[in-house]
């Protein structure tokens, strides 16, 4: 089961990659941008059928390493229609 | 001459730390004993049981996903932190502060500097007395800023007012620079303790400064304050 993980700052935590293109896109003539914000997406290939118990390890994954919860907020996406066991040998 | 105390130190090495020698080598220089090397991968820190444990600086694991975050869950952090909970002394410099941060041993976050920019440069840095800074800063000079380099891309040190308040009230915050902040730190923070005042981070190297050929010994005073402190 494909589960996609979405890390984004918390508002109000300095993101100066943002800051850098936001100038970048307003200097290259975009007017109309008036915020960015950066993040990251992980992608994980699950051995796992079942919808509820991938979101729950995979919030488990982001407690304890992938989200710095500090300053990151995350959120979880399950595929639905991608119900394969990753059973890759 | 006065007998000198030498704590049995442990420096911990993970792929990507380029600093875990320089730190060997000031470590050696001071006690005239090489310090243990421990690779990420071991479980235990070795007998007999280390008092001082350094994090070196570097880039560990690439800096993959955060500064530290990897190197924080490596198998030899449950003995780490096994070593803090016992009341062990702990040192983590540059990265390896991002490290402490990473496995909660000290709190906050360091995020990239406010400039954007890589800062590799001399800082001045003033120190904090307080009871807690007095138990691994204490045979330093209160009143004498230490002359120290810095390196890093990620040192603007970040937490929340309520924490902050905690850290400045508990005698905690133990270093701070001097003159212009190079990366944007609250409170212009450079260094930390944890309440117990055995665990310290910062982002300035001491072993960068430990010989006259290297313009001057402040990191030395630093790191032999620490090493004393453990012994």
């Amino acid at each position: 089961m494909r589960v996609t993980i979405t890390i984004t700052h918390k508002p109000g935590v300095l993101d100066p990659e943002a800051q850098a293109i936001a100038t970048a896109l307003k200097n290259l003539g975009y007017g109309e941008v008036m915020a960015v914000a950066t993040g990251k997406s992980i992608s994980l290939d699950l051995d796992e059928t079942d919808p509820a118990r991938a979101q729950q390890r995979a919030a488990k994954m982001c407690e304890s390493l992938l989200a710095n919860t500090v300053i990151e907020d995350y959120s979880i996406a399950i595929d639905h229609n991608d119900t394969t066991a990753n059973a890759k040998s | 001459m006065p007998r000198v105390r030498k704590p049995t130190i442990a420096i911990i090495s993970f792929p990507g730390a380029n600093c875990d020698r320089d730190i060997m080598v000031a470590v050696a220089a001071i006690t005239g004993k090489p310090p243990r090397l421990v690779w990420h991968t071991e479980t235990d820190l070795g007998q007999p049981h280390p008092q001082l444990v350094i994090l070196p600086g570097g880039f560990t694991f690439g800096d993959y996903l955060r500064e530290g975050a990897i190197a924080a869950r490596s198998p030899i952090m449950d003995a780490v932190l096994e070593h803090s909970w016992r009341g062990g002394f702990i040192l983590g410099i540059c990265n390896g502060f991002q490290i402490l941060l990473e496995m909660g041993l000290l709190p906050g976050v360091l995020l990239h500097n406010k400039s954007m920019r890589f800062v590799c440069t001399e800082v001045s840095v003033a120190l904090h007395p307080s009871p807690v800074a007095h138990v691994m800063l204490g045979s330093l000079k209160e009143d004498k800023p230490l002359a120290l380099p810095i390196a890093h891309a990620a040192g603007n040190y970040y937490t929340d007012d309520e924490t902050l308040a905690r850290l400045t009230g508990n005698g905690q915050v133990a270093l701070t620079y001097l003159g212009d902040n190079p990366n944007g730190s609250l409170a212009d923070i450079a260094g930390i303790l944890s309440d117990n005042g055995r665990v310290l981070g910062l982002m300035p190297h001491p072993e960068r400064k430990i010989d006259a050929i290297h313009g001057g010994n402040d990191g030395r005073l630093l790191l032999k304050s620490v090493i004393e402190a453990a012994a």
